[in-house]
């Protein structure tokens, strides 16, 4: 039905509790962005799975390039000093 | 009539509306004009089949008599279902399942409000479970009115026709059978004429939001809560019931 003119792709992040980071679960079409919220309830929290829903029209969104992964994220590599590995954690410390 | 048969009669038609409405959304089912609109129809008609549910094992176990939610969905005839006549009426386009829709969850929602405050328990605990769908089902077809009704000149023409369509079944909705009548007396639910100035009010603000035009109140269909169907109730139930009709018991 929509043959002239798609509706924008929307991105769509849930968060699954309170407390926790609202996460990506994938995209939808919608008109704009209260349709998209409306959608996003239907087709992404159905079985209970968020308490806060985030939509953001995907061309917003800004990715780095695969071809720059090299230069952005290897050089990481080799400073383990920025890893805080080398602390003897007690044992009551959990989740770290 | 004895009380028993009114609220056997009365729980029939709340679980009636649910399930004719719910199966005509299920039709859009695979059919949906857009992926996220088929998934948004499909969980209305889920919901709605669960309301039915819950009502036809409530009016089951006031028959008695080996009587299930099964037999009272799939082995009755036309003549012995008591919904509304609007739930029963064709999807039409996008915008006809929108109106009936709109219309419907309106009165049901005014409706759930007054029915959790029953005297009677089990429809009280089902009006409660009910109605946090039912608010989403008003707010969901609200907002199609309007972005249908306030769209393109194409929208528009055909929202107001689906408004026009459907509009003389909209006062069935708010004029009580006798069922209604005598079990509003004992407090088990409310004269549904109660809710008509709520109903409209609700109803003309959001058509009026659409920039839509409110047809007026001439001649209203009835007949529904009687069992009195329009022709679109045969072939609804033809379709539903065929498979427990030639295979009584089937299961899988």
């Amino acid at each position: 039905m929509m043959e002239k003119q798609d509706w924008p792709l929307w991105e769509v992040f849930i968060r699954s509790r309170q407390g926790l980071d609202h996460k990506h679960v994938g995209s939808l079409h919608a008109a704009d962005a209260q349709m998209a919220i409306e959608n996003a309830r239907d087709v992404y929290t159905r079985r209970m799975e968020g308490v806060s829903i985030w939509v953001a029209e995907s061309k917003n969104i800004h990715a780095s390039s695969p071809d720059e992964s090299e230069s952005l994220f290897e050089p990481a590599n080799d400073k383990v000093y920025r890893h805080p590995t080398f602390y003897d954690l007690p044992d009551q410390l959990k989740h770290m | 009539m004895s009380a028993e048969n009114h609220l056997f009669l009365y729980t029939l038609h709340l679980a009636d509306n649910a399930l004719v409405l719910g199966h005509r959304n299920s039709e859009w089912t695979g059919h949906g004009p857009i992926l996220e609109q088929d998934i948004a129809i499909s969980n209305i008609a889920l919901d709605l089949i669960g309301q039915a549910r819950n009502l036809y094992q409530y009016a089951a176990e006031l028959k008695g008599g080996g009587s299930t939610e099964d037999s009272l969905a799939y082995l009755r005839d036309a003549r012995a279902f008591k919904n509304c006549l609007l739930v029963e009426q064709l999807n039409g386009d996008w915008g006809c399942t929108i109106a009936r829709q709109f219309f419907f969850s309106t009165y049901q929602y005014y409706l759930y409000k007054h029915l959790v405050k029953s005297v009677d328990t089990r429809l009280a605990a089902i009006a409660e479970k009910s109605i946090k769908e039912v608010a989403y089902h008003l707010r969901w077809s609200s907002e199609w009115i309007v972005r249908l009704g306030d769209g393109t000149a194409e929208s528009k023409t055909r929202m107001q026709k689906a408004v026009d369509l459907l509009w003389p079944y909209m006062g069935e909705l708010t004029t009580a059978a006798d069922y209604e009548i005598a079990l509003a007396d004992s407090g088990v639910t409310v004269n549904p004429d109660f809710l008509k100035i709520m109903f409209n009010e609700k109803v003309n603000s959001v058509l009026r939001e659409a920039t839509l035009n409110i047809p007026p109140d001439n001649w209203m269909q009835s007949g529904g809560k009687q069992g009195i169907h329009s022709e679109q109730l045969g072939y609804l139930l033809a379709e539903m019931q065929f498979l427990q009709r030639a295979y009584p018991g089937a299961e899988w």
